[in-house]
């Protein structure tokens, strides 16, 4: 026995910490007991009363939800003005990941082999101030850079090149009768705000990557391009499924972005916003949401088996 | 051997941090032009009066003191429940564990909208009203996995022969989490609470389905984006907002960074 520890020391507190000690399990229950609660009961509680909702329909004549079990609201997806929503969407997403996996491979690598000291530190900031800036402000940066009197039009002016900007927006689909009410400009928009959700996945992916491989590629003869796509590309590929696991499921979900930037054609989170809102139809709003999070759910055990959560 | 980054390689980092860098600074440029109907580039002179106007404006004080306040209650909620949450994960191997980690990634692993939607059809359906208290609840769920990465990443450092030694020397569990876990993932679970305020602090799309009539700041700035009135006060507050964001951030990240040297590393 310690002696330090008298009778008197060996309180009901110390009792309660020996119990604890002895009762691994118990402490366990009571540390998992309240977050369960919080996310398994009041969240997915919530998700499963949304998803319930979407086996419901709407009564066409009252406009009230029809309580029976029906598959009519998922048929109404695959009607052709909810597919192209869809495919719209996912289209976009899919665009906006490549583009963000391009973009962010040059700074993440600079960033985890060159960047030092100093550099390092600045590096880590320059990426991680972006990332943690308002996303409204972010928003609206860009629209004050893409409206028609704002600073991309008055650069193109200025360099006699708006004849080159009049010919890009006079182009079907991407164009549009100005940058902010185009594709592009929707498309410029996610890529700014999701890119940071790209390169730190994939900088813990790099960091990971020993510098010993690549001088090993490059004295067996290895070009820099085989170097990068044989060697530094598998390596890095699971942080690379990491970040595109938020490029994409961001842009997929997103209703704020397209609404006050782009065309007034719709993506998946502002249908969702509408069913639910204005039109009042929330099964269908539902069933809309269900896509999102099938498309994830597939995307999310497809980068499990790929090994992408150890890059998280 | 370290060789030089190659010149493109350099060039192309540049551009991506300039790309990621620029836009914020020209808000910051607009705050002080003196045209208000239009977002007139380049401006045609500079004013320092809006910032004057924007302070004695009530609502925007409404809408900040409103989103402190969210901020605040969820960012705490978040610490117990997250740090709870990788305590448990990660001093032991239990059924479900992947489970629960899955759980709390979810929330922001699920575009926001859904966590909206989902959220208010389940305070329809209990008829609870839209209140300060479903504001919280939304950002709550979401700033858990904040904190959660934060502890986590900071439990796996922190070496079980410390809280054995701890145990060995005489200490209770009450006194070895006082004197010995708790100092040591003190810093992880300020920057993680940070971290969670500030994205709490910013949060809008949940927002919009859970706050019923009230409007945090960034509702009002949403307002402003969609249907501009106030374009000079809009740049004010949004570069008052970057501001705001800015400090939690840097802090975070010094806190973070030396507790990479944290006792007990050495394994």
């Amino acid at each position: 026995m310690n002696t330090l520890v008298t009778p008197h020391t060996y309180s009901r507190l110390a009792r309660l910490s020996d119990y604890l000690w002895h009762h691994p399990k118990q402490v366990l229950i009571a540390m998992l007991v309240l977050p369960v609660l919080w996310l398994g009961v009041v969240y997915l509680g919530s998700l499963a009363t949304l998803l319930i909702q979407s086996f419901f329909s709407i009564d066409e004549f009252s406009g009230l939800i029809k309580h029976e079990w029906t598959l009519k609201t998922y048929q109404e997806l695959f009607v052709p003005a909810n597919l192209d929503i869809i495919l719209r969407t996912v289209l976009m997403a899919a665009l906006v990941t490549i583009a963000s996996a391009i973009l962010a491979f040059p700074i993440a690598y600079y960033a985890t082999r060159y960047a030092k000291g100093v550099w390092k530190a600045l590096f880590y900031i320059g990426i991680m101030l972006p990332l943690w800036s308002s996303y409204l402000v972010k928003i609206y940066a860009w629209k004050l850079i893409l409206a028609r009197e704002g600073i991309l039009n008055w650069l193109f002016t200025s360099l006699h090149l708006d004849g080159l900007l009049n010919v890009y927006l006079a182009l079907p689909v991407v164009g549009g009768s100005s940058l902010s009410v185009s594709y592009t400009g929707t498309f410029l928009v996610f890529v700014y705000v999701w890119l940071p959700f790209m390169i730190l996945p994939l900088q813990a992916a790099l960091e990971r990557v020993p510098s010993s491989l690549l001088e090993a590629s490059a004295d067996l003869g290895a070009s820099a391009w085989q170097t990068f796509r044989h060697v530094l590309l598998p390596l890095a590929l699971p942080g690379l499924i990491a970040g595109s696991i938020f490029t994409f499921s961001l842009t997929l979900g997103d209703y704020i972005i397209p609404q006050i930037i782009g065309s007034s054609r719709l993506f998946i989170g502002q249908a969702v916003y509408m069913q639910q809102g204005t039109a009042g139809n929330i099964p269908l709003a539902a069933a809309f949401s269900v896509v999102p999070i099938v498309i994830m759910g597939i995307y999310l055990w497809l980068a499990k088996r790929a090994g992408a959560f150890n890059a998280l | 051997m370290h060789s030089k980054a190659p010149w493109s390689l350099k060039i192309a980092a540049g551009l991506g941090l300039a790309f990621l860098h620029l836009p914020i600074l020209l808000i910051f440029v607009y705050a002080f032009t003196t045209e208000e109907k239009s977002y007139q580039w380049p401006p045609p002179d500079f004013t320092l009066k809006w910032f004057g106007v924007a302070w004695e404006r009530s609502d925007v004080w409404e809408a900040l003191t409103l989103s402190v306040k969210v901020a605040s209650i969820s960012t705490l909620i978040a610490l117990v429940l997250g740090t709870l949450c990788a305590a448990a994960v990660s001093r032991t191997r239990f059924f479900g564990r992947e489970t629960i980690s899955l759980l709390v990634i979810l929330p922001i692993a699920l575009p926001g909208i859904i966590t909206g939607i989902a959220l208010r059809s389940a305070f329809n359906l209990a008829e609870i009203p839209f209140s300060f208290w479903t504001i919280v609840l939304g950002h709550a769920t979401f700033c858990i996995v904040v904190v959660y990465n934060n502890a986590v990443a900071r439990f796996r450092r922190l070496s079980g022969s410390l809280i054995e030694a701890s145990m060995d020397l005489g200490a209770n569990s009450f006194q070895t989490f006082r004197y010995v876990i708790l100092p040591n993932i003190a810093t992880a679970l300020l920057a993680g609470g940070m971290l969670a305020f500030a994205l709490s602090f910013d949060e809008v799309i949940v927002t919009t389905f859970t706050a019923g009539q009230q409007s945090t700041l960034p509702i009002w700035m949403l307002e402003e984006l969609v249907r501009p009135r106030q374009r000079p006060v809009t740049n004010v507050v949004a570069v008052m907002v970057v501001l705001m964001t800015l400090l939690p951030i840097i802090a975070a990240y010094y806190l973070t960074r030396d507790g990479e040297h944290s006792a007990g590393q050495g394994k």
